[in-house]
């Protein structure tokens, strides 16, 4: 335990130096959003510029702070002012600003967009102060976009494993007290009380249990897991640690998807880390508990994320779930007690520890204690990582923190493929686990895609369910063959093939494979398509009884038109067309033909880029066929 | 038995719960799951051919084809779709000639789809090797596609 409170120290110190900087610093957010968005030109480009201007001043690659809308941020902390934020930075703009702050010694105030203090500087707002993250509160991800994920100094500086070093002055009892005392319920999706699950695998017998961190994040739509492991990965392990602690495991294995190559690298090198300042192996800190950590990478398939699937996967079978009981924590791992936790509640769990379970349970409301992360993603102004209290409205989220929608709002997803589709009127529904259950959906990992008029409800529909249904292990009826029938019912309606009597068969459906369902998987796969039917009954009508998607979107639908009097007869259209299907003269407004048009939007796209031409081409709702 | 495949040996031990790491070891070596590749491992792990098949094509990660020189894998995650991700897949299947988890005969391509790359603020994306393109069209793809040989 001393060896670690003088590695603190230092840390301390070494932050300090940071806070209190004598040459400049760079930040650049290079987590896996960062780097898509053109991160890593921007390191490489910033390097050669220190070099080439011969600056002192260092870079640090720290993770995601969440406005992904805002992606490639830039940083910069001279000396003596506080860290201030550039956003949306290209090559160009990135020499701009490089020059006008690192080297005349003022920021270029036209791109940025905060600062790091708690007051305006220069007329430049408080970074957290701004209007998407003001309303948000960050404690799983407090860490995330402000230190090096990669130096376990910085983590050690922000009060890193005292939550650990809490817990191992207490029993694991007590630890398993505290969390009962937080509140706080698993943030994988089902919301179960974390400190039950964790009894029962404390209370029943075995020489060797497990401690598994489920990062199997499958959810298309979600990357809450990948951004906290890529920008803080020592907050999961340190908690990884305490529950490991708190049920007697002495084995911690990270399940984790094989396409956030990143976030492995990552996890890899804090491990070693912590190895190097003794915070695994045997007798951690001079007590009686031993814990060793080990990465397991998953290869593509979401079923993975339910318990027994993830289990079985790591014995190196097919990802099939089992029924249960018995339950993991009793027999999960090699017939071994098992507690599988989320990434999430585990990144949580430090802070309860170091905070205490008081704190904790006065965030959020009655019975949905704590914070949760969502990833706000879709047809929304302000798109990213964020994370409120259990109990915030959809409307502050969507509106408040994402800055609302540019087209009239449609609905939003919570929960991913098995979570439901809310309209309109459930945007004053607060979000907790039981009013999201109450509508039809689902808290689950926590993606939230929002739809404006332009997206299809049926499409949409459709699309989750295809998900899960080619995600279906294939184990039980109800969800292998079930569902692939409502796929292709859907199918039908999308093609404007649909008859009345569908919608009927679609419910039945859709009833039976969520009470006959094996796994959480099937259980919730009709959710898309109930909730959109409940809430959504007349674009289902629409396509069935007029053949019209309203949205354009279902191609058989809607068909693609050139308006004669926009049309300036450019060319363009006619030379992207791959079918032929555009022709005409120079400077005389072209025709299509819509019997070779495929509707691959290349012409639309060009038109539309193309200044002159203007918006010549639309698409839109094709009349009813006879 | 080819040294590369004993050399990824030599770091498992003879579990069977040791398949998986293993065969992605085999695919990030080879590019594929070859059949020859799935005799060696089943002698090592004492497991037969069938089941290390069955187990291999469960996952989506694992291949059996050989792969092309440039990797296409076009992002059909929720927040992709919203944005368009299924109408490139469908320019890619009609511009290669060749259909979703196939490679095109000149081995110039091959395609996938995934189902997220955790990028879904800058919809749409398409992902070529290791490279990710944010906010694809069908014109810009198209284009791309021109830089890879």
């Amino acid at each position: 335990m001393n060896k670690l409170k003088k590695k603190i120290s230092e840390a301390k110190r070494k932050w300090e130096k940071i806070e209190d900087n004598k040459e400049p610093i760079i930040y650049v957010g290079a987590a896996s959003c960062g780097r898509a968005a053109g991160a890593l030109e921007l390191i490489t480009e910033t390097d050669r510029f220190i070099q080439e201007n011969n600056v002192s001043a260092r870079l640090i690659q720290v993770g995601c702070i969440g406005p992904c809308y805002l992606e490639p941020l830039v940083d910069i902390k001279m000396p003596g002012q506080p860290r201030i934020s550039y956003s949306n930075v290209n090559i160009g703009l990135l020499s701009k600003i490089l020059k006008s702050h690192l080297i005349e010694g003022t920021p270029f105030s036209k791109a940025a967009i905060g600062n790091f203090s708690n007051d305006t500087f220069m007329d430049i707002p408080p970074f957290f102060e701004l209007p998407m993250l003001k309303p948000q509160m960050r404690i799983v991800l407090r860490n995330c976009g402000l230190i090096d994920p990669e130096d376990i100094d910085h983590y050690l500086a922000k009060d890193g494993y005292q939550g650990l070093m809490n817990a191992l002055q207490t029993s694991p009892e007590d630890v398993i007290g505290v969390v009962r005392q937080s509140g706080i319920r698993g943030r994988g999706g089902a919301g179960f009380p974390t400190f039950k699950k964790w009894t029962v695998c404390r209370n029943t017998p075995g020489e060797q249990k497990y401690l598994i961190c489920n990062a199997d994040e499958g959810d298309p739509g979600a990357f809450m897991n990948r951004s906290l492991i890529e920008s803080d990965a020592h907050a999961v392990l340190e908690g990884m640690m305490i529950a490991g602690y708190a049920i007697g495991a002495s084995k911690g294995i990270i399940y984790i998807r094989a396409e956030y190559p990143l976030a492995i690298e990552r996890l890899k090198k804090a491990i070693n880390q912590m190895k190097e300042y003794g915070l695994l192996g045997k007798n951690i800190l001079g007590s009686r508990f031993s814990f060793d950590v080990s990465i397991k990478e998953g290869a593509g398939a979401f079923v993975c994320g339910e318990e027994t699937a993830l289990i079985a996967s790591i014995e190196g079978k097919r990802g099939a779930p089992r029924s249960r009981p018995p339950f993991p924590a009793i027999s999960g791992l090699f017939g071994c007690p098992t507690i599988i936790n989320n990434v999430e509640t585990l990144g949580t769990l430090p802070n309860i520890l170091r905070n205490g379970a008081d704190w904790y349970n006065r965030i959020g409301k009655e019975g949905n204690r704590g914070t949760k992360t969502f990833s706000l993603v879709g047809k929304i102004r302000r798109t990213g990582l964020i994370e409120v209290q259990l109990g915030t409205t959809l409307r502050e989220i969507i509106f408040d923190i994402g800055g609302g929608v540019q087209k009239p709002f449609k609905a939003i997803q919570t929960g991913g493929p098995s979570g439901g589709c809310l309209s309109e009127e459930f945007l004053d529904l607060a979000v907790d686990y039981e009013s999201l259950a109450s509508a039809g959906s689902i808290m689950g990992s926590g993606g939230l895609i929002i739809m404006d008029e332009d997206t299809c409800v049926v499409d949409v529909a459709k699309y989750f369910l295809d998900f899960t249904q080619k995600e279906s292990c294939g184990k039980c009826i109800p969800c292998r063959v079930g569902t692939r029938h409502m796929v292709e019912i859907l199918d039908r309606i999308t093609h404007g093939e649909g008859v009345p009597e569908d919608l009927l068969t679609l419910r039945t459906l859709g009833d039976t494979i969520k009470k006959g369902a094996l796994c959480g998987l099937g259980q919730t796969a009709p959710n898309p398509v109930l909730t959109t039917l409940r809430y959504f009954r007349n674009e289902y009508l629409e396509h069935i009884r007029d053949g019209r998607c309203r949205a354009v979107v279902c191609k058989d639908l809607i068909e693609y038109r050139v308006i004669k009097e926009k049309c300036t007869g450019c060319q363009s259209c006619v030379r992207v067309c791959p079918t032929g299907a555009i022709s005409g003269p120079r400077s005389e407004p072209h025709n299509l033909d819509v019997t070779k048009c495929i509707k691959c939007r290349s012409c639309y796209e060009i038109c539309r880029f193309e200044a002159i031409a203007g918006d010549a081409i639309v698409i839109r709702t094709a009349e009813k066929r006879s | 038995m080819p040294v590369a495949i004993e050399g990824i040996f030599e770091k498992y031990q003879r579990r069977p719960d040791q398949l998986i790491p293993i065969l992605q070891d085999v695919q990030k070596e080879f590019g594929y799951i070859a059949p020859e590749s799935v005799r060696h491992i089943s002698r090592y792990l004492r497991i037969s051919e069938n089941q290390i098949f069955g187990v291999s094509s469960f996952y989506a990660q694992f291949r059996f084809t050989t792969p092309g020189r440039h990797s296409i894998k076009v992002c059909l995650g929720t927040a992709c779709h919203v944005r368009g991700g299924a109408t490139l897949l469908e320019m890619l299947e009609r511009e290669l000639g060749i259909r979703c988890g196939e490679t095109t005969p000149d081995k110039r391509f091959d395609l996938e789809r995934v189902a997220c790359l955790g990028c879904c603020a800058l919809s749409p994306v398409v992902q070529i090797d290791a490279d990710i393109y944010s906010r694809m069209t069908v014109n810009k793809l198209s284009e791309l596609l021109k830089q890879y040989e």
